[in-house]
C-alpha cells in the first residue's frame, strides 16, 4: 500500500484490502465481488492516486471480511494486475498477485446476442480462460465460442 | 463419442472410422441388404429451424437403420416454444427418445442441450456456430473422389464469418494435413478470429477467387446471403463477384472438384453442374450415409 492512501484512508484492523486496480475502476470491482453496502461491512474506496506500477489506481479496503483468492481471481476480468492482501491485527498475513480463474460463471453476459446464454432463461453465462497473458486475459464462451476480453466485461459491467 | 455438437470432437481416427462405417453402408444399401442396427431406437428430430434437406437425410439415416423417428420442424416448433424454454423441449424429448438431433438458431444451443439431456446429442447446425455431420460429409466426399484428404489445396469461398458449414469444416481439416487452405472471401465477411486462431495448417485470406482457382483441389462455395449487407448494390457487386459460373471453373484444374453444401440459390451458376468438376450432388448424395454412420457411432453400436 502507498503511503498516499494511507494519508486518506486509515489502516485497516482486519479484511481485505485490494491494490493496483485500473483507476475508476473500484466500484466495478466491488460489483464483481457483490458487495453492495448493505452487507455491513465497512468499506473504504481510494480513487485515482498515484501508482509507481500502473500510473493511477484505485484501492479498495474491506473490513470484515476475508476475500479467497479464487473469489478475487474473478476481478482480473477488469483489474489484471491486482493484489490482494489479507489484514489480521494490521498485519499482512497473506498477499498475492491474481491469477486469471479457470472459469468465469454468471458474472457477465456473452458479447454475443445470439448466443445460448443470452435467450434461455435457464442458461447461465459461462468462459473458460483461454489466454493469461497478464496484460489482458481472455475467456470464451463455452456455448458459442465467442471471446471475452476485458474490455468486453468493462462494456458489460458499466451497462 | 457420446455427442457429437463441434467438429473438433472428433479425432484423426474417429473420422476415418466414420468413413469407413459409411461406406460399407453404402455398399450394404447397393445389396439391398435390410439393416437393424437402430432396431428398436428412437431418435428425436428437433429442428426449431427449418432445413428440410437435412432432417430428411436425418430421419432416412434413421430408418434405414431400421430406428423410429419422432420429431418437430419449424412450423410445429413455434406452437411447442410458446412459452416453453429450450430446456423444457430437451426435457421432454429426453424422456421420449434415445438420441436427439438438434437444429436451433442460437449459437451453443446443441451444448447447452447436452447439458440437459443424458442422451447423446447430434448437432444438426446451431446458429452460425457448427454442422459437423455436414463436415464430416464434406471431408469424406473428398476422399471418396481423391482417396485421401492429406496433401490436397482446398479453397473456401463466400460467406466465411456466418456460415456454420465452414467453421466446421475448417476445424474438421485440423484433423487431416491440408497442404494449404484460401480462405476466399469480401473484406467483410473473413473467417472468425476464434476459428483461425485453431486452425494449425498454412491457411490464406484472399479476396479474388482468380488468385488461387488453378492451385485447387477443391473448391468448396456457400453462399453469401442479402442480409449480410446493408446496402443492395454491395450486396449484388459481392454476389456477382463470388458466383462461381463456367468461366471461374474453366480456370480450376481437370481433376479438381467443387463441392457445395446445398440447397444453392445461384452462387453455383447451372451450367457449371455439366462440368466434371461439379460434385455438389455426388457429395449430396452421401448424406444418408454418413448420417447414418454418425447415429450408429453415438448410438455406440458400430
Ligand atoms: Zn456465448
Amino acid at each position: 500500500m502507498s503511503g498516499a492512501s494511507e494519508l486518506i484512508v486509515k489502516r485497516i484492523r482486519d479484511g481485505s484490502v485490494i491494490d493496483h486496480i485500473p483507476a475508476g475502476r473500484s466500484l466495478l470491482v466491488l460489483k464483481i465481488l457483490g458487495i453492495k453496502g448493505d452487507e455491513g461491512y465497512r468499506v473504504a474506496l481510494v480513487m485515482n492516486v498515484e501508482s509507481r506500477k500502473i500510473g493511477r489506481k484505485d484501492i479498495l479496503k474491506i473490513e470484515g471480511r476475508y476475500i479467497s483468492d479464487s473469489e478475487a481471481s474473478m476481478i482480473t476480468l477488469i483489474a489484471p494486475e491486482a493484489t490482494l492482501n489479507i489484514v489480521k491485527n494490521y498485519r499482512v498475513v497473506h498477499k498475492v498477485r491474481l491469477k486469471p480463474p479457470s472459469m468465469v460463471r454468471g458474472i457477465v453476459k456473452c458479447p454475443n446476442s445470439m448466443c445460448v446464454s443470452n435467450n434461455d432463461p435457464e442458461a447461465q453465462p459461462v468462459f473458460t480462460l483461454e489466454k493469461t497473458d497478464s496484460r489482458e486475459p481472455s475467456f470464451r464462451c463455452i456455448y458459442c465460442e465467442t471471446r471475452l476480453t476485458g474490455s468486453d466485461a468493462l462494456t458489460e459491467l458499466y451497462g | 463419442m457420446r455427442n457429437l455438437i463441434s467438429a473438433l470432437d472428433l479425432e484423426r481416427s474417429e473420422y476415418e472410422e466414420l468413413f469407413e462405417l459409411a461406406d460399407r453402408y453404402i455398399e450394404q444399401l447397393s445389396k439391398k441388404k435390410r439393416l437393424d442396427k437402430l432396431n428398436g431406437k428412437i431418435i428425436a428430430l428437433a429442428f426449431f429451424e427449418p432445413s428440410t434437406r437435412t432432417a430428411l437425410s436425418f430421419a432416412s439415416a434413421t430408418l434405414r437403420l431400421g430406428g423410429k423417428v419422432i420429431g418437430f420442424s419449424s412450423e410445429d416448433a413455434i406452437s411447442i416454444a410458446k412459452g416453453e424454454s429450450l430446456a423444457d423441449t430437451i426435457r421432454m424429448l429426453d424422456s421420449y427418445a434415445d438420441c436427439i438431433v438438434i437444429r436451433h438458431r442460437y449459437d451453443g444451443s446443441a451444448r447447452f442441450a447436452s447439458e440437459i439431456s443424458g442422451k447423446p446429442i447430434v448437432n444438426a447446425g446451431d446458429g452460425k456456430h457448427e454442422h459437423p455431420t455436414q463436415a464430416i460429409l464434406d471431408l469424406y466426399t473428398v476422399r471418396k473422389i481423391f482417396g485421401y484428404v492429406d496433401n490436397l489445396v482446398f479453397g473456401v469461398l463466400g460467406d466465411l464469418r456466418y456460415a456454420r458449414v465452414v467453421n466446421s469444416l475448417l476445424r474438421a481439416l485440423t484433423r487431416f494435413k491440408p497442404r494449404r487452405v484460401y480462405l476466399i472471401s469480401p473484406p467483410q465477411l473473413r473467417a472468425r478470429r476464434e476459428i483461425l486462431d485453431g486452425l494449425n495448417y498454412p491457411y490464406v485470406e484472399i479476396s479474388d477467387p482468380r488468385d488461387a482457382l488453378s492451385s485447387l483441389d477443391v473448391l468448396y462455395v456457400t453462399r453469401v446471403q442479402r442480409e449480410r449487407f446493408p446496402d443492395d448494390l454491395e450486396y449484388r457487386r459481392v454476389r456477382q463477384s463470388y458466383r462461381v459460373d463456367p468461366e471461374l471453373v474453366s480456370m480450376m484444374s481437370r481433376d479438381s472438384i467443387v463441392l457445395h453444401p446445398l440447397p444453392r440459390v445461384d452462387e453455383v451458376d447451372r451450367e457449371v453442374d455439366k462440368y466434371p468438376q461439379a460434385r455438389y450432388f455426388e457429395q449430396a448424395s452421401y448424406g444418408v450415409p454418413v448420417r447414418m454412420a454418425v447415429l450408429s457411432r453415438v448410438l455406440g453400436v458400430a
